[in-house]
């Protein structure tokens, strides 16, 4: 029955590594830049959360700070965008792996220098431990429960924002053409900016729940940038739920990699799973477009 | 270095081609000689500064190869580290294992680096732009992770290089860091000697058509996959060359600093602040790169930040780097790669013509 238990836990850690994976593709998918901070910044995200809950007399739940979180990250993704990164965008790939690396080396060790680079944990109380029982050796945790939803829910509500939504069809229009777009009338820089700061505010609920569910320190960036790129290689780019996908395989391949070969191996399975996807499959499996 | 002919035009305009200009000549002896000094630095420098060039012809040569793949053939590669992880364990195997003669298990460990090159390239080159960057930080972090959990290797711990201590002992520090300074010299000289040599051959100027419109170039007959393949190759051997030499230096391999990201931290400061897509950048850059660690690295996370944010103005708002713009205020090239057009009489543009350098399409 561990196994089994392996594969619960597996599925709903993916829903985490959607929450990251989302904003990598949603940014790459709207004006083609690879941002390699992205894992930084919802570390960045995690930390904002600790001085929300840390400060002030009243210590509150590290949840209700979620929201405000959000809003913060996505001034910052806009001010991000529009005071930096739309000066590159059109420059070409070189440009924006060299200035997003960049500013992942400056926020990481300003995390560090602000924060000590030692593990911190935003405390819910009660919630951590409570599970649902299914039988003596299957419990699932209400957290990563609440994860997974959560996962799914903003993906939903993604989904409907780029398909209903004016703004959303101004995201596709720059994402298929922007030049095109920009004839119509569309502000390419203001929908840049408008789609980092959400693709911030996407990993600001992820990074604020990785802090709930476990410890963090300054130095996870470079691991949470991998594991959603991962999530987003192997669902297929452009695709929303198969990022989901991807994050659930990924989850899937870490946690039974652990279980049978012990901790030190989780990572390296969900890489080599990786691996053999983009080997056999590079598009993905849920592939929408086909170039990169 | 040599000076074509002059040819008539159809027009009676007489012109000629040529690659190295007078000054070019005067700096290859200037360059002889301070190479010939550099080989016998050791017999009068002082052991603090050859150990200390040790690492800068080490930083020289890695840099020069990221350059190679990233200002050439238009790779992006954020997982150098790990061909450099390779390079120190391939030594450790061979001199500590296999019991071959650290300065001779080198070369096993350039081959290695290669070798793993192969499969890797497969992989990434899969990927397109930014993400194959992250491509290469992944193939880096399966290495990493793979020889962090072979105990024989040390484990997460890593593991002390019997071979080289015992070298250090039987030959005395001084000699050992001499040898170990001529390899790092020779590594920063192979590196830049076959860029240059590559660059003018007839792969350069796929490569220079690669880096300007990697589409056009293919739709004119260029293998892109070969050329980008030997581009990755050379670049892993060289990176685990240098790997391997710095665990000669240190005398010990650890997982977490073989493999660092901070390496590439370090090669995208040098080859940003000293100009992309040129030989010589990268050598200022290494100079610049060097004084500001020798300076201000003591103040840890600070000076990171202060790499960053360099690297982030000078590729916002001077993206050709210190090398960039010394050529646009001067036209010289110290590795000249352009074929400049000189017309004789004196009609049309009396000035070099320059044609296949560095432009703004490289930067």
């Amino acid at each position: 029955m561990e196994w089994v238990s392996a594969i619960i836990q597996g599925i709903l850690l993916g829903g985490l590594y959607a929450l990251f994976a989302v904003g990598l593709s949603l940014v790459f998918g709207t004006m083609r830049l690879t941002n390699l901070a992205h894992g930084d910044l919802t570390v960045l995200s995690t930390y904002v959360a600790l001085i929300i809950v840390g400060s002030g007399a009243v210590r509150f739940n590290p949840l209700y700070s979620i929201p405000i979180v959000m809003v913060i990250m996505w001034v910052l993704g806009y001010a991000l965008q529009r005071g930096l990164l739309n000066f590159i965008v059109q420059k070409g790939d070189v440009q924006g792996v060299i200035v997003t690396f960049g500013i992942s080396i400056v926020i990481m060790n300003a995390l560090q220098e602000a924060f000590t680079p030692n593990s911190q944990r935003l405390p819910v109380g009660e919630l951590e431990s409570r599970s649902i029982t299914i039988s003596d050796q299957l419990a699932i945790g209400w957290l990563p429960l609440i994860i997974f939803i959560l996962a799914v829910v903003v993906i939903a509500v993604l989904q409907l924002f780029m398909n209903q939504t004016k703004m959303g069809r101004a995201f596709r229009a720059v994402s298929d053409d922007q030049e095109a777009a920009r004839l119509m009338g569309i502000n390419t820089k203001h929908i840049w900016a408008v789609a980092m700061g959400v693709a911030l505010l996407i990993g600001a609920i992820g990074g604020v729940m990785m802090g709930i569910r476990t410890t963090f320190h300054p130095m996870l960036g470079s691991d949470r940038l991998i594991f959603a790129f991962e999530a987003v290689i192997i669902g297929g780019m452009g695709s929303s739920w198969g990022t989901l996908l991807g994050g659930v395989i990924l989850g899937v391949a870490q946690l039974l990699g652990s279980f049978a070969f012990g901790p030190a191996w989780a990572t390296l399975c969900g890489h080599v799973v990786f691996v053999v996807i983009l080997a056999l499959r590079p598009q993905g499996l849920l592939a929408k477009t086909v170039t990169a | 270095m040599k000076t074509p002919g002059t040819t008539v035009t159809k027009d009676g305009r007489r012109h000629s081609v040529s690659v190295a200009s007078k000054a070019n000549l005067i700096i290859l002896g200037f360059g002889i000689a301070v190479l010939i000094i550099l080989v016998i630095f050791p017999f009068f420098g002082s052991t603090e500064w050859t150990r200390r060039l040790v690492d800068f012809f080490c930083y020289l040569a890695l840099a020069e190869l990221w350059n190679l793949m990233l200002g050439y053939a238009g790779l992006i590669s954020v997982g150098q580290q790990g061909f450099i992880g390779i390079g120190a364990y391939t030594l450790w195997l061979f001199s500590d294992i296999v019991g071959i003669n650290p300065l001779v298990s080198v070369v096993f460990a350039a081959v290695g680096g290669a070798i793993i090159a192969l499969p890797a390239a497969a992989l990434v080159f899969k990927l397109r732009g930014g993400y194959l960057a992250i491509g290469t930080w992944v193939i880096a972090e399966i290495l990493r992770l793979i020889v962090s959990n072979i105990k024989r290797a040390g484990g997460g711990s890593g593991i002390n290089i019997t071979a080289t201590s015992q070298m250090v002992q039987s030959l005395g520090p001084d000699a050992w860091y001499s040898r170990v300074y001529w390899w790092a010299l020779a590594g920063a000289f192979i590196a830049i000697v076959v860029t240059y040599l590559l660059l003018r051959s007839r792969t350069g100027l796929a490569l220079k058509a690669i880096r300007d419109n990697d589409l056009a170039a293919e739709s004119c007959g260029v293998n892109l996959w070969r050329t980008k393949l030997y581009t990755y190759i050379i670049a892993g051997a060289g990176c685990a060359l240098v790997g391997a030499i710095q665990a000669m230096y240190t005398l010990r391999v650890h997982p977490g600093s073989a493999f660092s990201v901070n390496w590439t931290a370090y090669l995208i400061f040098i080859v940003v602040i000293g100009g992309i897509g040129t030989i010589e950048g990268p050598i200022i850059g290494t100079v610049v790169f060097y004084v500001l660690r020798e300076t201000t690295s003591q103040w840890g996370t600070w000076y990171f930040i202060a790499l960053g944010l360099l690297a982030i103005v000078v590729t916002v708002w001077s993206p050709a780097g210190v090398y960039g713009w010394i050529i646009k205020k001067t036209n010289f090239m110290l590795f000249p790669l352009q074929r400049k057009l000189r017309l004789a009489d004196g009609e049309g543009p009396p000035a070099e013509v320059a044609a296949g350098g560095p432009d703004e399409a490289a930067v």
